[in-house]
């Protein structure tokens, strides 16, 4: 009856295993000092990004020596935000990590969070994935420029679909909209569930348009069972065969990025030691290697230049959400 | 004949020692996690996914597809034994299954969802290999108006479980469906019923109602008469295998309970709970002793145990044909593909011919090692009971509540379990059943999104529900569900009178 207790250590022995099965694969160890038993906080269940993010950091800092007897925690809960205040209440003596995303941006304002990422310092940027719109393969819009005559011509005719409201999908739609100088109020947003439900809804046609990651869209891509119209870069991604909405003329450009954060009150060597072992984490190719299997572009900004784009991004996104009329 | 020829070549790769050796692993951990609460496959593969980086791919396969299926198998066993589902496939299991084990029945429970399991697993793998693309087309089709037509038939169940009184039976549809509002509201992002709690934002969760409810509700009313009561129970009465009643009454469920868990498996939005709901309704329905439903017939234990393992095989349909995770486990182990650079999906047949059906076999001889591990640890089982019932129940407190904390790391949820089991307790006492308010809790949210969903699609055109042929269908069928018992009560009543009544037997299903 006490199954509990045992299981607790049987997933730490497992994670122990699997941390010595690397270690005996040991690679030059880069300079920076090794970080003592770091807790990184996955603001979400296992599988998702937040935790394959937490997961491949844990992995590669433990076989380069950044760091030692890293562990994962998974705290799930409204958009991330429930880690967030696990993160910026708990008081521990070892170093915390949390990873990060745009997506907690919206899910903080949508949620009322008490707690902001101004409680929490800005580590790095680690990665990000632009995000293409897509449609059915036999869906009579074939370009960018009929989806938007046909939501100038019946608004609520195009069903936008996306994961929650709020989120980096919804975002995108918004600003799409709004750059074409369409009302954004009368876009008709469907929160339709995660991944596989909401490509199933728009393979089979039940709603018009919808979006995602690149990766998880490539292969229905490749297959021919979607049709891509554009995608959020900047300029083209060597590799994605998609225009960007900007050299169709439409003025969007978003990527869903990911990062990570450290506690909020740091003394500055404390926070200089952890931004150096994450810079020299994105510099090894086992990193590199895992970036490229998943898909995510590498979009690494050390701690005080992620910090100023965090500042702008912030306010890009409260612009958009309160033109969406989430946030008043 | 090629998919013959190709299964047969992924039964050479399976049948490997070495492979053999990590099905195994596979499975024993898997039915190790099923019986942990709190743990679940994909936090296991998650944990995993590192550790197997150096592994073969094909290896890493049959091994996450054995961790899969084992985990289905060992989800019945708290269930039935504890009264605490590990998730929420299992919770229809418990209702019927713990009964069997208060009533010494315990092993054969164990040993029905023991066996249906292989039974459905093994005709669901072949599903799988034979009619996946098939399944996939069918599950295309299902949009939000589909979606909720089928989760009004599946509310129908409720009619099942509603108990003598229809009061009561009610008033615990409501509770669930009242506790199925609370979170943030998917369609516009405002929170419900949330009060202020930041937990609360994502909804109460399923599994911790259900344990609250069944585990610590029952534990707290069996603690608050053990004075009182001289009720001898969970001793082990007679064999401990399976009788010839139990085989003639247990056969047919199974083969339902596939019939209903694979497709709906291998709906994008179906889930492994929907079938299981169904299953326990159809057997209701169709049984020759419909009273005994809710006192421990094995029907309503064999029937939902194989469509939970069947939808576990439908899940993969449109993973391994379209790419697409449709359950935790299938996102992590989308994630595991995209680790050995593999992108499932229509390619992944014709590039990676031996992964696929390597791990297709594996899943048949998975289903033959789970069986070979599961019915002798039957005996082993069933000796939990005979711990003294103060140490038992305290034992099934102490696992409940780590349990709900594991789940997602959080106080609040232990809040929730035991607040959950107050009134589970008040329930209990006031006779009111409890398994209205989880069939309310988990298909309410899920009905009211994919309507709103659907007229917000429509433009708030409300005929989409009937005007879209499978939805009218299945919309109708609910409707004969509920009003066919109705009227044969009252034929039965106005042909004979005060002479047998049992409602519902011939009713069409």
């Amino acid at each position: 009856m006490t199954f509990g207790i045992p299981a607790r250590r049987t997933l730490t022995a497992a994670m122990a295993i699997a941390a010595t099965a690397f270690a005996a694969a040991v690679f030059a160890a880069p300079a920076a000092a090794e970080l003592k038993s770091v807790e990184i906080i996955a603001p979400a269940n296992a599988g998702g990004g937040y935790d394959q993010h937490a997961r491949a950091m844990q992995q590669v800092m433990q076989n380069h020596k950044l760091a030692s007897g890293v562990q994962v925690v998974n705290i799930p809960g409204a958009g991330g935000t429930i880690g967030l205040s696990q993160f910026v209440t708990a008081k521990k003596r070892n170093p915390g990590m949390m990873i990060s995303g745009l997506g907690m941006i919206g899910a903080i304002l949508i949620n009322k969070s008490p707690v902001t990422l101004d409680q929490v310092t800005p580590l790095a940027r680690l990665t990000g994935e632009y995000q293409p719109i897509v449609v059915a393969a036999d869906s009579p819009i074939k370009t960018l420029d009929d989806l938007v005559a046909k939501f100038k011509a019946d608004p609520g005719s195009v069903s936008w679909g996306g994961f929650a409201v709020g989120s980096p999908d919804h975002i995108l739609y918004g600003l799409i909209v709004k750059a074409v100088g369409g009302d954004v109020g009368k876009m008709n947003y469907i929160a339709a569930g995660a991944g596989g439900e909401m490509m199933a809804s728009i393979l089979g046609g039940h709603i018009t348009v919808a979006t995602g990651g690149y990766n998880e869209m490539a292969s229905q891509l490749q297959a021919g069972k979607l049709r891509a119209l554009a995608i959020s870069a900047p300029q083209r991604v060597p590799g994605i065969d998609i225009p960007t909405f900007k050299e169709q003329g439409v003025d969007v450009e978003l990527v869903n990025w990911r990062a990570v954060m450290a506690p909020g009150s740091m003394k500055p060597a404390e926070l200089k030691a952890m931004d150096d072992a994450v810079g020299a984490m994105v510099q090894t190719d086992e990193w590199k290697q895992i970036a490229k299997e998943r898909g995510w572009i590498d979009l690494y900004l050390p701690s005080d230049r992620f910090a100023a784009f965090l500042k702008d991004e912030r306010s890009r996104i409260e612009g958009v959400l309160t033109e969406l009329g989430l946030v008043k | 004949m090629d998919t013959l020829a190709a299964l047969g070549n992924g039964f050479l790769v399976a049948l490997t020692p070495y492979n053999l050796l990590w099905s195994a692993i596979g499975v024993t951990v898997g039915t190790a996690v099923g019986v942990l609460p709190g743990i679940g496959p994909a936090l296991t593969v998650a944990l995993l996914l590192p550790v197997t980086y150096h592994l073969e791919p094909t290896s890493a396969f049959i091994m996450f597809a054995g961790i899969y299926y084992g985990a289905m198998y060992g989800g019945s066993t708290t269930s039935i034994l504890l009264n605490a589902p590990g998730e929420s496939g299992s919770i229809v299991t418990a209702i019927d299954g713990h009964a069997m084990a208060r009533q010494g029945r315990g092993a054969q429970a164990l040993a029905t969802a023991a066996i249906g399991s292989f039974v459905a697993g093994t005709i669901a793998t072949a599903a799988l290999t034979f009619v996946a693309p098939l399944m996939v087309k069918l599950a295309l089709l299902f949009g939000p108006a589909e979606y909720f037509a089928l989760m009004i038939l599946a509310l129908t169940t409720v009619t099942a479980v509603l108990g003598n009184s229809l009061a009561r039976g009610l008033g615990s549809l409501f509770l669930g469906l009242a506790l199925g509002l609370v979170g943030i509201d998917m369609q516009t992002g405002q929170a419900r019923l949330a009060f202020g709690v930041p937990e609360l934002l994502d909804g109460i969760d399923t599994v911790v109602v259900a344990v609250g409810l069944f585990a610590v509700g029952e534990t707290l009313y069996v603690a608050s008469r053990y004075r009182f009561e001289t009720e001898e129970i969970f001793a082990l009465k007679g064999s401990k295998w399976m009788s010839r009643e139990d085989w003639s009454r247990s056969w047919k469920p199974w083969l339902r309970g596939t019939l209903l868990g694979f497709p709906i498996g291998a709906l994008p939005a179906g889930g492994s709970e929907i079938p299981t709901f169904l299953s326990y309704l159809v057997e209701k329905r169709l049984a020759k002793k419909p009273e005994e439903f809710g006192h421990g017939a094995i029907e309503a234990v064999a029937g939902p145990e194989a469509a939970n393992n069947a939808s576990a095989a439908g899940v993969l349909a449109p993973l391994l044909s379209l790419g697409l995770p449709t359950s935790a486990t299938a996102a992590i182990m989308l994630a595991a593909f995209q680790q050995y650079g593999l992108q499932p999906g229509p390619t992944l047949f014709d590039s990676n011919p031996e992964l696929v059906w390597g791990m297709i076999a594996s899943l048949y001889v998975g289903n033959v090692l789970l069986l070979l591990l599961n019915l002798p640890l039957v005996g082993m089982w069933v000796k939990l009971l005979v711990i003294p019932r103060p140490w038992l129940y305290a034992g099934i407190l102490v696992f409940s509540t780590l349990g709900a904390y594991t789940l997602n790391n959080n106080v609040v949820d232990l809040v929730i379990l035991w607040g959950i089991g107050l009134v589970g307790f008040g329930m209990r006492v006031l006779n009111v059943p409890v398994a209205p308010c989880v069939v309310g809790l988990i298909l309410g949210p899920l009905a009211e999104q994919q309507f709103r969903r659907a007229l917000a699609i429509s433009q708030g055109d409300p005929t989409v529900f009937v005007s879209h042929p499978i939805s009218a269908v299945l919309l109708a069928v609910a409707v004969l569900l509920v009003v066919g018992p109705l009227l044969l009560r009252r034929r039965n009543r106005n042909a004979a009178a005060g002479g047998t009544d049992r409602p519902g037997t011939t009713s069409t299903v």
